[in-house]
Order: structure tokens, then C-alpha cells, then sequence
């Protein structure tokens, strides 16, 4: 027995002895904060990864990351492990980003969401999602007979709270009688908590349901109640086919590929990216046909205007809730206010939790 | 004809060989399940067991993680060898951790020696007051403390969700749940350059000392441990059941207490939603794979803290799915409760004999 057990360990011992050779290769590696199924904001990301493996580049991910002391291990380890580009794509990556970028500068990386760039070897990058919102609005706008849009939110920082405002702006513009019913969930995915957020919005009066959570749960409940819904970072359209107007799609591809190569040809240089629908990063899913084909032609429109630069999502006159001058007349909000943007704007109902 | 006997002395040899048997069986078991997906078994063993700690680095990682690993379990080990179920230190680490936060989030910007201490202690008693609820609950209300602890884990969570969203945000953070930075005075002292091992691996190491102490030295582990065995026979010796109970729960939960100060203090540097990993859950695992016993939690925690490395590499260098490191934690359980049936009977094989046939 113990002869037996003795042999199989010297053996396998042997056997792991031998290791793989660390090859020069290029190589880009993906943290992710979900699983690559989530069909959301993980989702979307992975699909972007799949654009940069189609090049013939070899990547690596790493999923359900936590955002807590385990990031950075795995950041540091794609770095150790001979990875030159790595994108952290959630919000909770930033400190341990520029912590490993710190240990490795011959390493690029990639933060998504975030703020801080602490070292050349640190880019950001994130998408006007508020050019979408602003879309949704209109859409809402005409599409309610209650004049009540239901909207579920994730955490009240300015990337949700600007898509509130946009969303709001937009539909105020086409129907002055709107109000904007906010449920603060407090999770980005959650699918148990964002059904019931959706259904309390309906029962409220709600028969427009939005949400900034990347579970399909709200799509779901809005079809079931047969109320119209909106998709959220990808398109969630084949979740509740009758109810969903369009969805917001990320599209990660075309950054992650030019991202991929500039690093890869060494023209690599840190940046601040904040792309919408003018470059594609935000884009539209079909839009339904229950809309009516008026309607979709305006969005269309719209749509191109805001990509071309026409439109802009705030522009004056915008009021706060207690009705104090935001953006003057004819003036637009810059990028440093809605980079920033911690009120909301009239004709939301409730306060900012705080 | 097989028959299945008790024994009646447990064998030594055998008591030293289950935990082996079991890590190899489970090793095997990788190894079919590694196939079964695609994997070259062998090389997929080693990016699992071997990569993650085969440099300095990630030995230290390995430490890292085992630390709050073990610091818990340990403190389980009192509560389950006294046969209460206390299934919430998950809670009472998150408990702590806001208390030991709140503290260093009090002192912002203070310099001291006794800024960490202070910290320390508080976390502390917020995880040893945390488990006193479901206690105190059991011994004078009869509640079920398993139902009542693992509630409280959901309270502490919602609690944090709150402090971290509202009252205690970082004013500079664009209301993104976190707190500030701890000051340097309230962090943890990293123990080298370059590697995140910090100075709470000697207060998990300090309390093993401790348990062992108490538990094989003590009355009160006597107490402990008869209880364990027999409540009638505990009830007999005229033990004070109830002082037993609070006081197993309080050396629980303070341990899950500074578990949770020593992340929040050590790798993480702030309060945020997730500062464990379900940690609290695991230890679970940890304290029965350690038979309770302060050694045996020691390489218990050691080697789950290795599924979880070992989970990362694997999927970093073969993109083999990241769910199977829980897999591996699961299988080491079920092979180590299997073969510690060898540990109580003996399997006999006999051969059939004439006047049977």
C-alpha cells in the first residue's frame, strides 16, 4: 500500500516536473467582474475579446473576478505571465490596475469605467451611454400612456445618474407631462432584486420599463406585464421580443482591436477614451416595429444627429429639480460637468441617495 | 463476503493516511474531470497545484489568502466542537470589518503607533458582539442559531451596502460605493518589498496557538469538548451550558472579526461592497478538513486557499472555466468525509468458506 501510494507520488511529481517554455508571443489578457454568459456588460466584453482573437492575436481572460483583494493577484499575474496588454473591465479594478501597472511599465493596461491614471502605462476608457439614453427618451416619450417611465438604477455615481437626466430631457422634449420613477437597486446584477424593482415600477404606473442592471430579469417582467421595455448592453431583444422598443449595445470590438494592434505595432499611448455613437462604441439594436414607422424614421434621425454632433444629449436650457439654471440656453454641457454629474435634473421624482 | 466492522481503536497509521488519500483521490478525480472537458489532465494538475506557488510571489498570495482562512475556521472549530452550528461568521467578518473600518475611518489622517491596535481591537469586538446575537438568541430564547447566524450574515451585508453607498462614501469618490484609503497608520505593515504578506498572518498564528491552548489545556476546553461528546453527560458534570454557549460564540466571532480588519487593513486599504469572498463559507469547509483541530486548520487552509490560486492559473494559462477550483473544494471534502469512514470501520474480506457454500 504504501509502495503504491509512494510510486504514484514520485511519478506524478515527475510528470508535473516537466514545464512549458514562456514564449515571446504577443499577448492580451481580459479581467472580467461576471461570467462571459451574463449576457450583459461581461457579454459584451468577451465579444469584444472575440473581435481581437479573430486577428490572430492570442488573448486570455479571466472571469467572475471579484473586486475585492483577488483583482489584483489575477492582474498580476497576466502581467507576470507575459501578457502586454491587459483590460480590467469593471469600475472595482481601478486601485489594483494602477497598483500592478506600477510594478510592470514595459506591461499596457486598459481600465474601464475609472478615473485614475496614475502611470503612463495606464489608459481609461468608457462610452457615452448617455447618447443612447437620450434615444430611449424620445422613444419613451411617445410610446407611454401614462406618462410615467419606470427606471431601474445601480448605484447613484454620475454614469447612471447622466443617463437618468439625458433619458428624462429627451422625453420632456417630446411630452412636457413626463416623470421619471427611479428604484435604486444597488447591485449591477442581480436578477432576483432588479424583477422585483421592475414590477414595483409597474405597479406604480409605470408602462415604460428602463433599467442601468445588467441582468434580462426586467425585460422579462416588463413582457410579462405587457409593458415596453428597453435592453441593456446587449441585445436582450430575444428575452421579451413584444416588449423590447431597441437596447443600448456596448460594442468593446472596434477599441479592444485598435487597442490590440496600436500595442502590438508599439504606437501604444496612454489616453482617456470616451466614445459614443459617433464612433460605434454605443450602438442600437433594431428598433421595433410596434413603434410605427414614423416614429422610427424620427429616432433614426435623432440617432444620426447625435453621432454627427447635431444634437447633443444636454443641451440647454436644463433646469435642476428645484428649477436653478444647469446649462444656459442654447448652450451644452461640457465634459467636465457630465463627467461629474451628481443632480438630477426637473422632472425626476425622488432624491439622489447620498 | 465483505463485512464492515467497527473498529475499536482508530488506527494511527490510517488517521495520518486518510488526508492524503483524500488529496490524491481528489487529484484523480481532477484529473478525469480535466479530461473529460479537453484538458491535458497532467499538465492542467500542474497549472492548478504547482504554477500558483512556484515563486515567491505566489507563495505569499497563497499565505494571504489561507490567513483569514484559517483565522476563521479556527474560531469555528470551537463552536462546532461544542456542537453549536454557527454558520454565520461570514457576518460577523463583514461586522467586524465596518467596525474595525469605522474606526480607521475615525482616525483619517492620524498618525500613531496605536491607530492599527485600536482598529485591530475594535474589529474584534464588533465580530465577537455580532455573534453574541445569535448566542444569546439560543441560550435564552431557544432560537435555532443556525437559522439566526446565517440571517445575520444578510443584515451585516445590507449594513455595509449602506455605510458604503451613504455616510461613510468618500466625499472625493464620484458617490461610487467605497470608502476613502485607510491612512498609512491604519494599514497593515507589509512584512517585504514587493509582495502583499502582512503582519496579520502572526495574529491567525497567535490565535492557533491560543485555540490549542484553551481546547487541549484549559476547563473550559474540558467543557468544550464533553459537550461535544454528550450533552446529557455535560449537563451531568454540572457544566454551565450557557456560559459554554456565549462563549464559544464570542471566540468565533471575534476571530471572524479580525479576519475581516485584516483584509480591510491588509490587501484592500478601504471598505468596500466586497471585501470577502465569501470567506466566512469556506472556513466552513476548512475547520472540518482540519478536523477542528488547530494543525490540521493550519494545512487546511493552506490547501483551499490553493484551489482558489490554482482555479486562476489554470484558467489564465489553459482557459479552463474558473468554477472548477469550487469543484476541487467540493471533492477534497467528500473524499476526506469518505475515507474517514476507513478511520471508524474496518472493511474485512473474507473468503467464502466451505460450509457456506
Amino acid at each position: 500500500m504504501y509502495k503504491f501510494f509512494l510510486r504514484s507520488l514520485i511519478s506524478v511529481l515527475f510528470l508535473l516536473g516537466f514545464s512549458l517554455n514562456a514564449n515571446a508571443e504577443f499577448k492580451v489578457g481580459f479581467v472580467y467582474v461576471g461570467p462571459t454568459g451574463d449576457h450583459g456588460w461581461t457579454y459584451q466584453h468577451h465579444e469584444g475579446r472575440n473581435a481581437v482573437e479573430a486577428l490572430g492575436i492570442k488573448t486570455t481572460y479571466v472571469e467572475s473576478v471579484p473586486e475585492g483583494a483577488d483583482a489584483e493577484r489575477v492582474i498580476r499575474q497576466l502581467a507576470q505571465s507575459g501578457h502586454d496588454l491587459i483590460f480590467t473591465t469593471s469600475f472595482g479594478y481601478m486601485d489594483p490596475t494602477n497598483k500592478v501597472a506600477k510594478d510592470f511599465p514595459n506591461v499596457k493596461f486598459e481600465h474601464a469605467t475609472g478615473y485614475k491614471r496614475e502611470h503612463s502605462n495606464v489608459s481609461t476608457y468608457s462610452a457615452r451611454f448617455y447618447e443612447g439614453r437620450t434615444l430611449l427618451g424620445h422613444m419613451a416619450g411617445k410610446m407611454t400612456k401614462t406618462n410615467t417611465i419606470g427606471y431601474i438604477a445601480s448605484f447613484p455615481i454620475p454614469e447612471v445618474i447622466r443617463g437618468i437626466n439625458a433619458m428624462t430631457l429627451a422625453a420632456q422634449k417630446v411630452n412636457p407631462d413626463i416623470k421619471t420613477k427611479i428604484v435604486w437597486v444597488f447591485t449591477w446584477y442581480d436578477p432576483g432584486k432588479e424583477s422585483e424593482a421592475a414590477q414595483a415600477l409597474i405597479d406604480q404606473g409605470a408602462d415604460i420599463i428602463m433599467q442601468h442592471t445588467d441582468s434580462t430579469a426586467p425585460v422579462q417582467v416588463a413582457e410579462k406585464a405587457g409593458v415596453w421595455s428597453f435592453g441593456q448592453a446587449s441585445d436582450m431583444q430575444r428575452f421579451a421580443p413584444k416588449s423590447i422598443l431597441t437596447s443600448i449595445i456596448d460594442d468593446w470590438a472596434p477599441y479592444y482591436v485598435e487597442r490590440s494592434i496600436a500595442a502590438r505595432d508599439g504606437t501604444w499611448k496612454q489616453q482617456d477614451t470616451w466614445h459614443g455613437l459617433k464612433e460605434g462604441m454605443v450602438a442600437m439594436a433594431p428598433y421595433n416595429s410596434a413603434m410605427g414607422s414614423d416614429l422610427i424614421k424620427e429616432v433614426e434621425q435623432l440617432q444620426k444627429d447625435l453621432a454627427s454632433g447635431k444634437a447633443h444629449s444636454f443641451t440647454g436650457p436644463i433646469y435642476d429639480q428645484k428649477g436653478n439654471i444647469l446649462v444656459a440656453e442654447g448652450a451644452v454641457a461640457d465634459d467636465g460637468m457630465l463627467a461629474g454629474m451628481n443632480v438630477y435634473v426637473k422632472g425626476v421624482e425622488g432624491d439622489i441617495p447620498q | 463476503m465483505i463485512r464492515v466492522e467497527k473498529r475499536n481503536d482508530v488506527s494511527r497509521s490510517i488517521y495520518f493516511l486518510t488526508p492524503v488519500l483524500a488529496i490524491f483521490l481528489t487529484l484523480f478525480g481532477g484529473g478525469i474531470i480535466f479530461f473529460i472537458l479537453g484538458f491535458n489532465p497532467i499538465e492542467a494538475l500542474k497549472f492548478f497545484f504547482i504554477t500558483p506557488i512556484s515563486d515567491l510571489y505566489g507563495l505569499s498570495e497563497l499565505l494571504v489568502k489561507a490567513t483569514p482562512l484559517c483565522l476563521i475556521a479556527i474560531g469555528l472549530s470551537f463552536c462546532f466542537k461544542s456542537n453549536n452550528w454557527n454558520i454565520g461568521a461570514e457576518g460577523q467578518l463583514i461586522f467586524g470589518g465596518i467596525v474595525g473600518g469605522g474606526v480607521a475611518l475615525l482616525f483619517y489622517n492620524h498618525d500613531g503607533f496605536y491607530v492599527l491596535p485600536i482598529i485591530i481591537l475594535s474589529g474584534a469586538i464588533g465580530g465577537m458582539l455580532f455573534a453574541m446575537i445569535p448566542a444569546i438568541l439560543k441560550t435564552y430564547f431557544n432560537t435555532n442559531e443556525i437559522l439566526v447566524s446565517l440571517m445575520l450574515v444578510y443584515v451585516a451585508k445590507l449594513l455595509l451596502d449602506f455605510l458604503v453607498v451613504g455616510p461613510w462614501s468618500n466625499p472625493e469618490g464620484f458617490n461610487f460605493p467605497e470608502t476613502r484609503q485607510f491612512s498609512e497608520s491604519a494599514r497593515m505593515p507589509i512584512l517585504f518589498d514587493g509582495i502583499r504578506i502582512h503582519a496579520g498572518i502572526f495574529i491567525t498564528l497567535i490565535s492557533v496557538f491560543l485555540s490549542w491552548l484553551i481546547l487541549y489545556k484549559t476547563y473550559l476546553g474540558f467543557q468544550i469538548k464533553v459537550s461535544g461528546l454528550s450533552l446529557k453527560t455535560a449537563k451531568y458534570a454540572g457544566f454551565k451550558g450557557k456560559t459554554m454557549i456565549i462563549i464559544v460564540f464570542m471566540i468565533s466571532g471575534a476571530c471572524a472579526g479580525l479576519a475581516g480588519v485584516g483584509e480591510i487593513t491588509g490587501p484592500i486599504g478601504q471598505l468596500h461592497r466586497n471585501i470577502s469572498p465569501d470567506y466566512g463559507f469556506t472556513a466552513i469547509i476548512v475547520a472540518f478538513l482540519g478536523r477542528l483541530n488547530p494543525i490540521g486548520i493550519i494545512f487546511a487552509s493552506l490547501i483551499v486557499a490553493l484551489t482558489y490560486l490554482g482555479a486562476e492559473t489554470a484558467q489564465i494559462f489553459l482557459q479552463v472555466p474558473k468554477y472548477t477550483g469550487q469543484v476541487f473544494q467540493g471533492m477534497i471534502l467528500f473524499f476526506l468525509l469518505g475515507s474517514d469512514y476507513l478511520l471508524f470501520f474496518k472493511i474485512k474480506f473474507l473468503g467464502l468458506k466451505k460450509n457456506e457454500l
